[in-house]
Parts: C-alpha cells; structure tokens; sequence
C-alpha cells in the first residue's frame, strides 16, 4: 500500500491553481494512493457482469472489449432516451463554476477535474462530440473530444473521485446534479468491464450471501448474539434478537457496518438495548441483512437487484412494516428509489404505526419503512424512554449530516433531538453552519471507495469534513463525532485519526443505549465501550491495575 | 495558442466578423435581407429551436423522483418545519411552485453561494485551514444582468406597438428615472453591460473559471455585450432615425414588412446581433432558461414515501430469491437455530 504523506506535508501541498496545458490534453496521474484497484474477475462473475478479467492499472492493462467504444455510445444513447436528467443536465450547464468550490474532492486535492463542472465535462464533451452536431463539426472549440481509451481512463479516475454527495447540486442555479452524472458514468464503466474491486467485492458478497461483508447466516447470527452477549456484560440487561422469525411485527434492516466492526457494533448494541426496553416485537433477517446497497454506487439495476430482497423478505417473513436503522445511502436508497423499484404500491405491509406509542408514520404510508431516529424521536417525545444523559457525560458532541440523509432525503431535526436528550446540557456544539445540515461535507469515502488503497485520496476527499470537526475540536473540546451513518462509522475513523486523533466517532443510537436506565440494571460504570463514566474514573484505574 | 486564447479569442472573432457582416452588408442594397428576411428567419429558428429541444427532453422520461433535499423533511407532526424547509424540501406542489418561482425569479440557489478558500494559518498544526463564507457577488452580478435582460427586452416592445401599451410606458418611464443625459438615460441597458462586462471578468481573472470556460461561453457574451454597445451607441451617440426604426418594426410584426430609406448601420448591427442570439439560443447553454423548469432535482415534490412515483421503464432483475438461499445454507443454519421453510 502506497504510503500516505503526512497531514503537515499534504494540507499545504494542495493548490487550487490550475496547470498551464488545456484540460483535454491533461492525463490522469495515477499516483499509488489516488486510485481503486479494478475489480478481480469473480466477483463479476458472480453478479453476471460482463468482460470478467484480471486488469492492472500500473501495467496499462485495461482489457477493454474489442467494440468497448460502441457499447460506451449505445449505452450513453439508451441512457439518454431514459433519463431527462442526463439530458438536460448534458444541456443546460453554463460553466458559471458555482460548484466548483463546493467540491470536497476539489478542495482536497486542487485537481480542477474536481470541480464538478469539469468532472462533468469529461463526459459531456463526449456527448457533444457524438450526439450534438456543433460538436462533430467542430470538434474541439466546441468542446467537445473523441471518445479514446485515454478519456475512459480519465472517467474511471474521476468518477471514483465523486462521492455522490450533491454538495454540488445544492449550489447549482438550475440543480444540475453530478451524482447523478456520476452514477450514469460508472454504469457506462461498468459496461465495458471497469468496476473498482472495492464496491464490486461488496455487491457480489451482498448478491451471494446476504451483506456486503460476506458473514453466511450462521456468521450473521453470531456476530450479533455476541453484541448480545456484550451488552449482557456491560449492563445485565438480555437482548435477545430473533433472526428471520415469522410473524414479528417489524423486520429490522441495518448495515452491515453496524454489526462487523467498531464503533459500527456500539450502535448496534444501542439498537439491541433500545428494542428490548421497549419490548419491540422484531425480527433480524439474515437473507435481508444488508441495508446499505454498494450495488446502487454501481448501477441502478445491480441498486435495484440487491435492494429487491428487503421488500421479498419482509412478504416472506408476514411483517408488518420494515424498520431501518442509521445509515446515509441506504436510506438515499430506500427513501428516492425503494418504492420507485418495486414499482406498485407495498400491500403486503401495513403504514408503520409505532406499538409503543401508537403514532402512525404517515410520512411512510406507501414506503412502510421507518426510519430509527424518526422512531426514536417519537418515543422519546412520547416519554416511553428513561434517560441518565450523565452516562454520556463523557462525550462532548458534534454532528455529522450525512450527505445521502441530508440532501437526499432532509433527516435534520430527529437526530438533533434525540442527541438534546441523551446528552448532559451543554455537551452537544454544531460545526460552523457552512459545513452542517444540507451544507454538509461528505466523509470524503463514500460510494464504494472506502477501499485501503486510496488511503491518500480518502484523507483528501475527507479534509474538509475533518477541518470543520477541528475547528469545535479546538473551540469546544469536542471530543466526539456522532452520526446517523454506517458508512460514516466505517471511515471518518480513519479520516479523525490522520487529521484530530483526539476525536471519536459514535452513532446516535449508542448514545442512546448508554443513556437508557433499565430497572432491573447492573450499576453502570462503564459505557457500551467499557469507557469509565464520569466519576467512574478511579474505579476503572483500579481495575486496571489489579488487572496488572 | 493555448485552450484559454483559442476558445476567447474563436469567440471573440466569430462576433466582430458578425458585426462586420452586418455593417457592411447594410451598406449595400442587401438591406431587405439584414431588416426583414433575417429577422423572420431567426423568429423561426428560434422557435423552432425552442419546441423542437422541450419535445427531446421531454421524450425521456424521468425515472426516479431525485429532488435536492436543502431542508427538514416532513416526518412527525410535532417536528418544526419552517418556511425554508418547506420551500427547500417542498412536500406539497403548493411549495415546490414556491420553490421553483424562488429558483427562476430570485436565483435561490445561487444565493447560497459560499467561497471556500485555503488561509494560512499558523495556529493549526498543518499551518493552513478552510475557510467558507458567504459570497453573493455572482448571484447580484447574475441577478442585475438577467433582470436588466428582461427589462431592455420588454422595453423594446414600444417599437412593436402603437400606440405603447401604458404598462411600457411606465416601465420606461422608471427605467429612465435618472435624467442625467439627453435623452434620458436608461437604467437598465447600463446594467446589463455593466454586468455582463462583471460576468466575463470573472470567467477571464479566475484562474479556475478560465480554465474550463470555452468558446460557448464567451460567445453569448460577446453577443450580448455587442447588442448593448450598439444599443447605447445608437440612443445616445448616432441618434438613429427612431421613426423609421419603428416602421420597419411594426411592419415585421404586422407582417407587411417595409424597408425605410435612412436607417444608420449601427442599427443594422444590432438587429443582426439581436437575430443571432435568437438563433443561437436553443442550440446552446442558454437553453437553461427553459431547462431550469425541467431540472428533476428541483421541480419534484419530495413525497416519495407516501407518494409513488413509477418509472415508465421499470422492468423485472435478478436476485437471489430466498429459498434458493436457504437451500445453500439450509443446514448450518438449522444447526444455528434460525428457522428454515423446509427441513431438509
């Protein structure tokens, strides 16, 4: 793995001045660290992708298919005819360089490919050259380039260089929206055989076995019984989870990420606690075990293939509403494309009305599908929760909007609200207005680049979220990043340690489980991280020392 | 000559030689051509144009309900929405027109425009940080020249009526406010020179926006920039025969198209410049102004829980389907204790 230069060397070697040379006779650089590898042939196989091969960047070995240039027009044509937005947003930009600033890629890395107009550029000028008569007559002034294998080794730079975020498309004057772009883009990729071995690994796992990790139903069962166990031994208090149990009420979805790795696990013990001190009637599926959806960051049909099991399971499983726990593309996923999918109205599920308090979500009447902060939110509005926020004492919070729930969906107050209640007074500091809410910066790894080795592009792309979390850092002692995202806890770890080691990440529900006060608990000394509270300190110093 | 030269200086030429062409094609006895024929043709390509790019965007379908959500959505009742929310992620069509009349009259989304720029900054470890704020100078240049557009646009139609309808009158009226030259000086044409010079500073001195800026941009600037210095030119410094200006506007309008003698070239100019651009319109990025009305990220109502939205083009996909799952790991997961459809 390539190695990653130092914050102290990388923050000032970034310089937003353009290179002399036109951008049509710039070639990408693919330095180690800046790019994903290329898919290994069977995962392809595996989801029945075509032109399976072994590729290698470094040794130009890109195995495009003989007739590669034709696939790539036929399919941006058959894209055309289905997508007014490629269309107009082909059409309509005016180069006026409103986003280009908005861009965390482009902040990070200075690269003017970045700005989203001239990411976009990349292939509109394709599309001029093949499709608009202006730009085969006059080819370059027109801006517009032939399509070469160089320009296909450019869109598979840039395009893992776009994290889907619509930061964007908030700026923009007429909506023009790269994710958007971006998505059609990689499909044309992913027609010729050029996937990243990251995503790719994940969406085959995910067809194949049930979640991007690849954990068989019995590896599924045991990693969550053993978040299980944990909470058992922090609190006193059994969770017992049921897996693929007919006749629950509710079918729980979340990421993967919250059930493989920390700090993912703590919210998944939150979730554990939460459900069983309300004594909610739900059911884990291991077939649906998956909620994130890496299939959508490479096309719609493989985000509409993977995404078919959640409503299939919950038919098969006779619930009656589906809830889904923290996570941003997922819930871009399931809130703008999950009905649209399945293509008629849900019938065989109920409007979700919560059995704790009785509130119907009419917001998901169509959909069935909550959200866990709207489901907590109304609970704790309802008074069914009882909190000690003293247990949180120890966190001093800021939030992190995540891209997907922010500017795909509009989640802004219910994780605020329930942050307000499971925190002490005083420990919660939002980052400076420009970075939070539909303003938000994304974590710089998200859409299946969460791979190893981009190390560097991630620490670029991550920069500016990560210099907002410094600035509370330094002002408030924020010494926590909350977020409703398992994305999020996947990476912003790896992107606080390089940038504010001294900050953590944690999701809203583990708060919530550290808060909860069970009548019939052990005392609490710890948090869900064995952490001592506040004013357990000496305590868990000498348990560490009679540990020595 | 590098990518910036070629792209502005192509454009640059392209509107002097049409500039040329009209002067000195006015000059000649081909003034039939540059005052009535020309005209009705851009009229028509124009409109042509126009209708024949709504009906190529509107043939696609739009698959996906994919609005920019810049505020709260509706959940629980008790959850505060204000008015931005309700505007910036609009849940019923009464607020997306309000979202939609913000975008296209006020510029809404370019009102929040932020500049981010790396500042030194010792304190800091890495001896720099970001920093964003506010910066509304591209949607007050954006905002003064459109609106200037619209209002030299509408003003003109004194030379298509007779008598001036009143609302013209007043709005000339207003825009000539300041009588500090004679005649009155109009507002407006000022303005939108003023600010389409701002607008094409910007492209020249920002290095990033010169970088991706080509020819397409500059030339409708140029253009416009070529009308209104005429435009001026011919009020206040060469004073054209207004009448006969008139009676060549009314017989195009009137369909009885005239021709009358005495008519300086200046004029000839700026019609023919006037006449390129509507010519031009629908085959370029000024196609955003019909464009904006069809962008999905704004002009979708974002009910897509409660509301569904079909796509015409939805068609059946692969997936594993669960019992060919359970047959693969039917007996580990008996072994697990996690109920199956069949035993064995």
């Amino acid at each position: 793995m390539a190695k990653v230069p130092k914050p102290s060397e990388l923050l000032p070697g970034i310089s937003y001045q353009p290179p002399a040379k036109g951008w049509m006779d710039v070639k990408p650089d693919f330095r180690p660290g800046t790019y994903c590898n290329p898919a290994a042939p069977k995962w392809m196989e595996w989801i029945g992708y075509p032109y399976p091969q072994a590729r290698s960047i470094p040794d130009n070995n890109w195995g495009l298919p003989d007739n590669w240039q034709e696939i790539v027009l036929q399919g941006m044509e058959d894209r055309l005819d289905r997508f007014r937005s490629l269309k107009v947003f082909f059409d309509i930009c005016v180069r006026c360089g409103a986003c280009a600033d908005k861009c965390h890629f482009f902040l990070g890395t200075g690269d003017p490919k970045n700005m989203p107009v001239l990411r976009a550029e990349l292939l509109r000028s394709v599309y001029r050259r093949y499709f608009k008569k202006i730009g085969r007559v006059l080819g370059e002034i027109a801006g517009a380039r032939d399509l070469t294998e160089d320009v296909i080794k450019e869109w598979f730079f840039y395009l893992y260089q776009c994290t889907i975020c619509r930061r964007c498309s908030l700026f923009c004057p007429y909506g023009i929206d790269m994710a958007e772009m971006t998505l059609l883009g990689r499909e044309l990729l992913a027609s010729i055989g050029l996937n990243i071995d990251w995503a790719m690994a994940s969406v085959a796992q995910c067809y194949d076995k049930g979640s991007h990790i690849g954990a068989t139903p019995q590896a599924f069962k045991d990693m969550i019984d053993f978040l299980a166990e944990e909470n058992e031994r922090i609190t006193g208090i059994t969770t017992t989870p049921s897996y693929n149990r007919k006749g629950a009420e509710v079918l729980f979805v979340t990421p993967s990420g919250d059930y493989f790795a920390d700090p993912g696990s703590f919210t998944l013990m939150g979730y554990l606690l939460l459900f069983e001190y309300i004594g909610l009637d739900y059911t884990f599926s291991t077939y649906a075990a998956e909620g994130g959806n890496f299939g959508w960051f490479i096309s719609h049909e493989m985000g509409k293939r993977l995404n078919s099991k959640i409503y299939a399971e919950a038919k098969r499983l006779g619930v009656k509403w589906i809830l889904g726990g923290e996570c941003g593309h997922m819930w871009r996923v399931c809130n703008q494309y999950m009905p649209t999918y399945y293509g008629e109205p849900v019938n065989f599920l109920e409007e979700p009305v919560s059995p704790i308090t009785g509130t119907r979500f009419e917001n998901a009447k169509v959909h069935k599908m909550v959200h866990i902060s709207e489901f907590t939110a109304d609970l704790i509005k309802n008074d069914k929760l009882n909190f000690d926020p003293q247990r949180n004492a120890h966190i001093k919070l800021t939030f992190h909007d995540s891209c997907n729930t922010a500017r795909g969906m509009g989640i802004f107050e219910e994780p605020r609200y329930i942050i307000n209640n499971v925190l002490p007074e005083g420990n919660f500091v939002e980052m400076p207005p420009n970075t939070i809410r539909e303003k938000t910066f994304c974590c710089g790894s998200s859409s299946g680049i969460n791979a190893s080795e981009n190390m560097e592009l991630r620490m670029q792309g991550g920069m500016p979220r990560a210099n907002a979390v410094r600035f509370v850092h330094e002002k408030y002692g924020v010494n926590h990043l909350g977020c409703i995202c398992a994305l999020d806890r996947a990476t912003l770890p790896t992107l606080l340690e390089y940038w504010i080691p001294e900050v953590d990440v944690t999701g809203i529900t583990e708060m919530v489980g550290n808060a909860l006060i069970f009548p019939d608990e052990l005392e609490r000394t710890t948090d869900l991280r064995d952490r001592p509270l506040v004013g357990f300190e000496e305590a868990a110093e000498e348990d560490a020392e009679e540990g020595e | 000559m590098d990518f910036f030269k070629r792209h502005f200086l192509v454009a640059l030429a392209a509107v002097l030689g049409l500039v040329a062409v009209a002067y000195v094609g006015s000059q000649t006895k081909l003034q039939i051509l540059f005052g009535v024929a020309v005209p009705y043709l851009a009229a028509l390509i124009f409109v042509e144009g126009l209708v024949y790019r709504l009906i190529v965007w509107a043939r696609s379908p739009v698959p996906f309900r994919i609005p920019t959500t810049a505020g709260q959505n509706r959940t629980l009742p008790w959850i505060k929405r204000s008015l931005d929310d309700k505007l910036d992620n609009p849940d019923t069509f009464k607020y997306l027109l309000g979202r939609m009349a913000l975008e296209v009259l006020a510029f809404r989304s370019l009102f929040r425009n932020l500049r981010t720029e790396l500042r030194k900054d010792p304190d800091n470890p890495e001896g720099a940080r970001l920093i964003h704020w506010s910066y509304k100078w591209l949607w007050l240049g954006a905002i003064a020249f459109h609106y200037a557009f619209l209002v030299v646009l509408l003003r003109h139609l004194r030379f298509f009526t007779e008598p001036v309808p009143m609302p013209i009158q007043l709005m000339e009226h207003v825009d000539g406010f300041f009588q500090f030259f004679v005649p009155a000086v109009y507002l407006s044409g000022v303005v939108l020179v003023v600010a389409a010079f701002y607008l094409l500073a910007r492209r020249i001195t920002n290095p990033s926006l010169r970088y991706i800026s080509l020819a397409a941009d500059y030339f409708p600037l140029f253009l416009i920039l070529g009308i209104g210095i005429s435009g001026i030119l011919m009020r206040y410094v060469y004073k054209v025969d207004i009448i006969a200006v008139k009676q060549l506007a009314l017989g195009l309008v009137t369909l009885h198209p005239v021709v009358p003698p005495g008519i300086a070239p200046i004029f000839y100019v700026h019609l023919f410049l006037v006449c390129v651009l509507f010519a031009y319109f629908p085959f370029s990025k000024l196609m955003h102004a019909p464009g904006v009305f069809l962008s999905p990220s704004r002009n979708m109502v974002a009910n897509n829980r409660w509301v569904l939205h079909v796509n015409p083009w939805n068609y059946p996909v692969k997936f594993t389907p669960y019992l060919e799952y359970e047959d693969k790991f039917r007996e580990a997961m008996i072994e697990a204790d996690i109920p199956v459809e069949k035993e064995s």
